[in-house]
């Protein structure tokens, strides 16, 4: 998983099967100092609460899908979680 | 799996389910000269802290049967702590 920040939203009225009422975010992947790395994605929100300047954390890959209602489905990202904090170089 | 280095954690409280309750670390991900090239956020099941290396797998069918799940959105997972790492008969690590 990586973290990254929602930029914006897609709307998208015809899609494949599968994806109806499925909510779809533009991210930036950042690296663990919160800095942009690499280029934007969309990314499917499997929690339905990620909103735009919010960071997030995302799963690539097959497994993206997998968070989704849905499970065989084209989504090749997906919000897994929202951000409270990140701690870099803290024991806890 | 990949050699890497617990550098942080990630607090979360929205999450899919499949999430609750688990440790989320960030990890570097260490090359063979142990320079970091890139990271990853993995769950812990091995109570892995801050500054030690570690062994994680980045593959969703086998985090699913270490989590005991059918299904689910997980892939990386700190599955080792790292006592030693030879390397060209060199010690990287050790504990």
């Amino acid at each position: 998983m990586q973290l990254a920040r929602v930029l914006g939203s897609v709307v998208a009225t015809e899609k494949v099967e599968g994806l109806e009422g499925v909510r779809f975010l533009v991210i930036q992947p950042l690296d663990k100092a919160l800095e942009p790395s690499g280029e934007s994605v969309v990314a499917a929100d499997a929690v339905e609460m990620a909103g735009p300047g919010e960071l997030v954390y995302f799963v690539s890959s097959r497994e993206a899908a997998e968070a989704l209602p849905e499970r065989f489905v084209p989504v090749d990202h997906a919000i897994v979680g929202i951000v409270d904090d990140v701690h870099i170089g803290e024991s806890s | 799996m990949k050699v890497g280095r617990v550098v942080g954690t990630v607090v979360s409280t929205v999450n899919i389910p499949v999430i609750d309750r688990h440790r989320l670390l960030i990890c570097d991900i260490l090359d063979v000269s142990g320079d970091a090239s890139g990271y990853t956020i993995a769950i812990d099941v091995v109570d892995a802290g801050v500054g030690e290396t570690v062994l994680i797998l980045d593959e969703g069918t086998s985090a699913r049967q270490i989590l005991g799940l059918d299904w689910g959105a997980i892939r990386a997972v700190v599955v080792g702590v790292i006592d030693e790492l030879i390397i060209d008969g060199e010690l990287r690590e050790a504990s």
